[in-house]
């Protein structure tokens, strides 16, 4: 790893396992990620992509190694205070997980009703992101009735509006059309450019392409390449041997 | 924050409207019941309260008791703590008093060679004294003296009545505590099958950093809101019950001999707490082992 990065790095992995019955899905991990950084995860179906993105919000617990996120260290963390750490980030998901119940307002606004938020600041904050994400005119929809670019653009909103530090996308377009996904990609880069720190699983190596910043390859659970210029490929994992 | 768990408890009562009705009525039948054995206890006890007031008993003496006797007893009753007043009754007043209660039978008397009268004594007990057992035990006390030939009081049947009430009393903290049980493995049934129908909100809401709290805290007034209502409903059905009731024992019965009566407002209150405290417990339970999971 380069000097700088260390530095500023907002997320540290250190030799990161992670094991399940019968299946290693992370092997000896070791990635510093900086502040306001772009970073894909890429590599085929199985690679550990989406179980790398889960440690870092306490979705699973690490089997070995250590996880610095914002500098909390995830294996000290007392179980109290996971959803000040699941405060950091906004996390969009490749089947969105939106409550199908419940309106694309308050959707958005229960990310800012669980932090404790005042209701008239809510209505105002969820607006203002529903217009960025042109969304606003479905604000009493319910998820049901959206299409799947809209639902994610839904998806997006909710991810930002409670100001995370770090946005994670696990496959953010996979279900997407080509112009759906641009748009969802655009708006992640614009989020991006306001100084969050930004991670996206994908195998979409087009999506990569366009965006451009740091890629990583997963392989196997192995960490296997490291570039932050297509040009140039990085040292990968040095501590292993 | 308060309003959005309320806002998020009622809709959720709304939604699952059907699973929360069946959870009520529950409750409702469970405090019915309940609340039918409190009140006949309730009521038991005021009855036979009324009977013990004044507890009196009537020592009857053997005959030719010597005048020293005769004065030792009465100071032995006059020095027992538990005796608010005895009275001396010669077997001549004895008679005097049920000629003139008999006045129109007059011929029983005539043919009296003797008086078959037994000198007696009138004793009242103190009011903290009229405890059946204790009663039963100080008639044996008085019955052991050697001048003493038997010792009434009306009250003895009150002994076997106390047992079958106790009797019933026993069966009934059974019931009540099974009704209880039932209720709340009803609600907390109810809870974990609208958590479960909620999963994926509730794993939506830990992503975005909800806490335990705010998630819990709807179910709780949700369960205290299934309480409330099934404690009212509950309350209200044996309100029914008791007013069909008491009108037919009011016909039946002479003035007041048996008059009963339903809970006074605090213990209704304490019974609508009792049944919210059932719904919050149901909840408390199923939210543990759900959210461990």
């Amino acid at each position: 790893m380069t000097e700088p990065r260390e530095k500023d790095a907002i997320i540290r992995i250190f030799r990161v396992h992670k094991r399940y019955p019968g299946k290693h899905a992370l092997v000896d991990i070791t990635l510093d990620i900086s502040r306001n950084d772009i970073l894909f995860i890429n590599g085929p179906s199985g690679a550990g992509k989406t179980t790398l993105l889960k440690l870092l919000y306490l979705g699973e617990p690490v089997s070995d190694g250590q996880i610095l996120v914002d500098g909390m260290n995830l294996s000290r963390i007392p179980k109290k205070r996971i959803p000040f750490l699941r405060r950091k980030f906004g996390i969009i998901f490749q089947d969105y997980k939106l409550i199908p119940t419940k309106s694309v307002f308050e959707n958005i606004a229960l990310v800012l009703e669980a932090s404790g938020k005042k209701r008239r600041l809510i209505r105002k904050k969820v607006k203002s992101v529903l217009r960025t994400v042109g969304m606003e005119e479905r604000i009493d929809s319910f998820p049901p009735s959206l299409s799947g670019g809209e639902q994610q653009r839904v998806a997006v909103a909710r991810a930002v509006i409670g100001d995370p530090k770090i946005i994670i996308a696990d496959e953010p377009t996979g279900n997407l059309d080509v112009e759906s996904a641009g748009i969802i990609l655009d708006l992640l880069t614009a989020f991006h450019s306001r100084g969050t720190t930004l991670l996206i699983a994908t195998h979409d190596k087009d999506l990569v392409r366009k965006t451009g910043g740091r890629v990583i390859h997963l392989k196997e659970g192995r960490l296997i390449m490291d570039v932050t210029n297509p040009l140039r490929t990085e040292a990968v994992n040095p501590t292993k041997n | 924050m308060m309003v959005s768990y309320y806002k998020r408890a009622l809709q959720d009562l709304l939604d699952h409207r059907y699973l929360n009705a069946v959870t009520i009525i529950t409750i409702a039948l469970s405090i019915l019941i309940a609340s039918a054995f409190v009140l006949f206890f309730v009521n038991a006890n005021e009855i036979i309260g009324s009977w013990k007031e004044g507890i009196r008993m009537m020592v009857y003496l053997k005959p030719s008791v010597p005048e020293t006797v005769l004065s030792e007893l009465k100071q032995q009753f006059q020095d027992m703590q538990t005796v608010q007043s005895s009275k001396f009754i010669p077997k001549e007043d004895a008679l005097a008093n049920l000629r003139s209660q008999m006045r129109r039978q007059t011929s029983v008397f005539e043919n009296l060679r003797e008086n078959p009268l037994p000198d007696a004594f009138e004793i009242r007990l103190i009011p903290s004294y009229q405890n059946v057992e204790k009663i039963e035990s100080f008639a044996k006390k008085i019955e052991s003296n050697p001048a003493v030939a038997e010792v009434e009081y009306g009250q003895r049947w009150l002994g076997q009545f106390s047992n079958v009430i106790n009797l019933f009393r026993l069966a009934g903290y059974a019931l009540v505590g099974l009704f209880c049980l039932a209720a709340l493995f009803i609600v907390a049934n109810t809870s974990r099958l609208i958590l479960y129908s909620r999963q994926d909100e509730i794993e939506v809401m830990r992503l975005v950093g909800a806490t335990d709290g705010f998630i819990k805290a709807p179910f709780y007034i949700q369960g205290l809101i299934q309480g409330a209502l099934g404690g009212i409903v509950g309350l209200i059905a044996l309100f029914i019950v008791y007013s069909l009731i008491s009108s037919n024992v009011g016909q039946g019965f002479a003035d007041g001999i048996l008059r009963i009566r339903f809970f006074s407002p605090q213990l209704s209150i304490g019974i609508v707490f009792s049944s919210m405290l059932v719904g919050w417990i149901g909840c408390f339970l199923s939210l543990k082992q759900f959210l461990k999971s």
